[in-house]
């Protein structure tokens, strides 16, 4: 019994290994500045939980292999109620080993959430509503209109007052169009309950949180087509609250934020059916 | 016998004679633990069914199911799970699992049975209180079983409508819809913020406030009974872990419950009164402007939510770890290595258990510098655990392992607590919460560690006592095939969901492809994974079914069981299987050494009770070899 459960927690631990090591199953490629920063401390801290846990699963293992009882054997077990150095050792090198990691890992997360937006960045307002995207550009003046809840309706996603000259060049799409290699700073706002943004290859998440205006920025590093979902449970159809984000070469982002808010929506209505969809 | 001198000033209550108050309303600990068991093993079993449901809609999509149709003709027309059904399915299979199981059966089960006997006490310090707490959480239960009824039946849910427009249920959905965190404003709004909003919510909310005061009256008795009840002799520092485990556990509920029902009390007044605690102004919702409310926070919720809700994660995991220090040392056949350091690891999560719930909200639009402060905070909680799993390891480095069931189960914990546990190390960290918040990487996480884990310390904990609550033993055989199946199973479904996590795949999404299609194409390489883990979980969830059978046959048809089948050292084993209704029937034990003295070198038997003295080990070793069973004087 001792040894065949031994060989088993040796078993499902180099299975566990395994299936993280095939290869076959991972992250999407990043598409962000910070991305390859999160995917070098995620890989860092993969090796320590790997170390750990092999390490562990394997002393587990060799203990019920080796100190099974057997029939016939009237010997004892070791009396020790244990020793205190070991213990205080074992107490420092765990402690001083997670927290480094804490540490570590505050770099990039710094980064994007301690300081704000560059200037220059390129502004999106992002309006989620239950199951669907609202993504608000300044248009030509680069200057958003003023919103109102009270204006909001079915023809009126995010509220704009079209008594604000500001809001006359403005687009409200379903489509997040962004520049390569410009920062990107959103401004995150939700009208009914909590939603998230979440785009894996950006390696970034933010929740929009009602009566809140959260301001996020990251730097797009890859043109492509890019799918974005909900990760907060947000009501019946939380699964199927998808969009799109389209990554472009900056100039032709440029151009594109230079038409008018109708040929800007058909022509981002093609590009949606022209790009590919990565992953 | 100087250990019993003083049984003549012992007050005794009687056993009660009446079926009723022996074992409906009972005051005895151990009938109330047993009551909480059986209340656990029902809820696990819905929770359980709720699971495979769910893993079949993710797997194969539009599924038909004919009973289903039947039971819930708008939730599931035609058999086939609309989306609204699955995620009520996800909240009541959370909120059955971790208040009904995770918090009753290894606190109020266990530790309600357990504890007075192993201090030496006749019963809890306040019986009354004890079956209180009990029938209260009952009630609860039963108000959770009727928000599945409002919102899946028209008929139930047309008696309540008559309340007011906050019950107006009867959504086809089996339950509110809302996780087991039931985060606002969705859970606040009402029927207008879509199906499963309705009166299922409020009874939901209804139910958990009832669960809250239910834990906090048996909080408050553990506390009391630890303190005050302990025998002459029982030292705290002689205390088995299990009471320390449970002990802590108390504290933290004490602690953390009124938090809950607190925010509890406030959601259900945003939704019923019209206040605006946790709804701000501004709200439109199917083109309507909600002029009604202004001026709350929903991240507000989250914070208590999570104050409560990251404690409550050690109230399920704690006595498991109890339990599994007391079986581990046990059939070690060995003192439990650094019982010192187990306890001050025991406090020291606990304590840390308060400081980290931020760790659930680093992307919740909370301010990034608290979310550092809760990271460095939540990876030091690591520490105390790393030390319990050396102690547990460094108490199996030279036994003699005796492989019982219980002890399958200990080491499965070991092993799935470690599995479980580790990843916290990802999770913990503000910056790679960024790709992983939300994802299956999180479910993977938490099953293993305080759902399965300390399933496994429940399973431990039933086949250890078993035979003191019931006087048989129960089926080893049928115990062994129990454990192997589950303990791999366990591992196939939970490992791949790590790798689900990270190729993207968010939790809480009741279907991934929709009339044959996918959804989102980033999830597409995992598909075989998912219909991996289903036949796993189906697998595995089946194998359940002997532990059941094993349950209620070795009642009846077990193999008797004496004083101290497992030749263990504690105070629970010097009395009667099933032990007399005043415990030690008249008799106040006195301790006069540790828990955990195995293999001694020197004393007769491999094992010392708590309540030998030295005299009567000196008589023994001159008398007797060394092998005996019940080497202890009574």
């Amino acid at each position: 019994m001792g040894r065949a459960l031994g060989v088993l927690i040796w078993l499902l631990t180099l299975g566990s290994v395994l299936l993280f090591a095939s290869g076959k199953w991972w992250f999407p490629a990043t598409i962000s500045e910070h991305g390859p920063e999160i995917d070098r401390q995620f890989m860092r801290t993969i090796i320590v939980v790997g170390i750990s846990f092999v390490a562990a699963q394997v002393a587990l293992g060799w203990a019920v292999w080796k100190y099974r009882a057997t029939p016939g054997d009237t010997t004892r077990a070791v009396y020790s109620h244990g020793n205190n150095r070991l213990e205080i050792i074992w107490t420092v090198v765990t402690a001083i080993v997670f927290i480094s990691l804490a540490v570590i890992g505050q770099r990039v997360w710094a980064q994007l959430h301690f300081v704000g937006a560059p200037p220059g960045s390129f502004q999106v307002e992002v309006v989620a509503q239950q199951f669907q995207w609202n993504f608000h550009y300044a248009g030509v003046d680069g200057q958003f209109g003023r919103t109102d809840p009270s204006l909001i309706g079915s023809s009126n996603l995010v509220g704009l007052d079209p008594s604000d000259p500001k809001s006359r060049d403005d687009a409200v799409l379903a489509t997040l169009v962004l520049p390569v290699n410009r920062p990107v700073e959103l401004t995150l706002r939700s009208i009914d309950v909590t939603h998230s943004f979440w785009v894996p290859p950006l390696r970034f998440k933010q929740d929009l949180v009602p009566g809140m205006a959260i301001h996020v920025h990251f730097t797009p590093t890859k043109t492509g087509q890019y799918e974005l979902a909900c990760a907060e449970l947000c009501g019946q159809f939380h699964y199927r609250m998808r969009g799109y984000v389209i990554i472009l070469p900056e100039d032709e982002h440029r151009a594109l934020m230079a038409l008018p808010p109708d040929q800007f929506q058909s022509r981002v209505g093609q590009l949606r059916q022209q790009i590919p969809i990565s992953y | 016998m100087a250990a019993h001198e003083i049984s003549g000033e012992v007050h005794r209550h009687e056993a009660p004679k009446s079926f009723i108050r022996k074992y409906i309303f009972s005051l005895d600990h151990k009938v109330i633990g047993i009551q909480y068991m059986l209340l656990a093993m029902t809820s696990v079993l819905v929770g359980l069914i709720m699971s495979v449901l769910m893993r079949m809609n993710l797997s194969w999509p539009g599924t038909k199911w004919p009973i289903l149709g039947t039971l819930f003709p708008t939730g599931a027309p035609d058999g086939v799970m609309s989306p609204e059904f699955y995620l009520s399915l996800v909240t009541m299979h959370g909120t059955m699992m971790v208040f009904f199981v995770l918090t009753t059966a290894p606190q109020g089960g266990f530790g309600n049975y357990f504890l007075p006997i192993q201090i030496g006490a006749d019963d809890m310090a306040f019986p009354f209180l004890n079956m209180m707490s009990f029938w209260v959480t009952l009630v609860g239960f039963v108000v959770l079983i009727l928000a599945i009824f409002v919102e899946g039946n028209q008929v139930v849910g047309g008696w309540f409508s008559g309340l007011g427009d906050w019950m107006q249920g009867g959504s086809g959905t089996v339950g509110p819809i809302g996780g087991w965190t039931a985060y606002p404003p969705l859970s606040a709004l009402g029927k207008i913020a879509g199906p499963g909003q309705g009166a299922g919510m409020s009874l939901w909310i209804i139910s958990i406030a009832i669960f809250c005061v239910g834990s906090l009256l048996g909080a408050l008795n553990f506390i009391t009974t630890l303190l005050n009840m302990r025998t002459r002799g029982m030292s705290l520092m002689r205390m088995p872990l299990t009471c320390w485990a449970w002990f802590t556990t108390a504290v933290l509920a004490l602690l953390a419950f009124p938090v809950l029902l607190a925010g509890g009390i406030l959601l259900f007044l945003d939704r019923t009164a019209g206040t605006s605690f946790f709804i701000p102004g501004g709200e439109v919702l199917t083109d309507t402007l909600i002029t009604t409310h202004q001026g709350g926070s929903p991240i507000l919720w989250q914070h208590l939510f999570w104050f409560f809700g990251h404690p409550e994660v050690y109230i399920a995991i704690l006595p498991g770890m109890g339990a599994t220090s007391h079986i581990l040392s046990t059939f070690a056949r060995k003192p439990i290595f650094g019982y010192r350091a187990m306890v001050f690891a025991m406090f020291g999560i606990g304590l840390l258990g308060f400081f980290v719930w931020g760790h659930h909200m680093f992307i919740s639009g909370m301010s990034p510098y608290s979310a550092m402060a809760f990271s460095i905070l939540t990876l030091s909680i690591g520490v105390p655990s790393a030390i319990k799993t050396f102690n547990w390891l460094g108490t199996l480095w030279g036994a003699k392992i005796r492989f019982t069931v219980p002890m399958l189960f200990a080491i499965g914990f070991v092993s799935l607590f470690v599995a479980g546990g580790i990843t916290g190390l990802v999770l913990g960290q503000t910056s790679l919460d960024l790709p992983m918040h939300d994802t299956y990487f999180v479910l993977a996480h938490f099953h293993l560690v305080m759902g399965v884990a300390a399933i496994f310390g429940m399973f431990a904990a039933m086949s250890f006592w078993f035979p003191k609550m019931f006087g048989r033993m129960m089926n080893e055989t049928i115990g062994k095939i129990h454990f192997w199946i589950t303990f791999i199973g366990v591992y196939s479904i939970f490992v791949p969901m790590h790798i689900m996590g990270i190729i993207g795949m968010p939790r809480r999404y009741a279907q991934f492809a929709e009339n044959g299609q996918s959804i989102y194409h980033f999830i597409d390489p995992a598909d075989p994974l998912v219909k991996f883990v289903t036949v796993a979980a189906i697998v595995t969830a089946v194998a359940q079914v002997l532990f059941y059978f094993n349950f209620f046959w070795s009642i009846f048809k077990g193999k008797k069981a004496g004083e101290n089948p497992w030749e263990a050292t504690t105070l629970e084993w010097t009395t009667a299987s099933p032990p007399p209704h005043d415990n030690f029937a008249g008799v106040v034990p006195t301790v006069y050494r540790g828990p955990y003295e195995f293999a001694v070198p020197g004393a007769p038997n491999d094992f010392i009770m708590q309540t030998e003295t030295d005299a009567e080990l000196a008589s023994h070793s001159k008398g007797t070899s060394g092998n005996g069973h019940d080497g202890h004087g009574h």
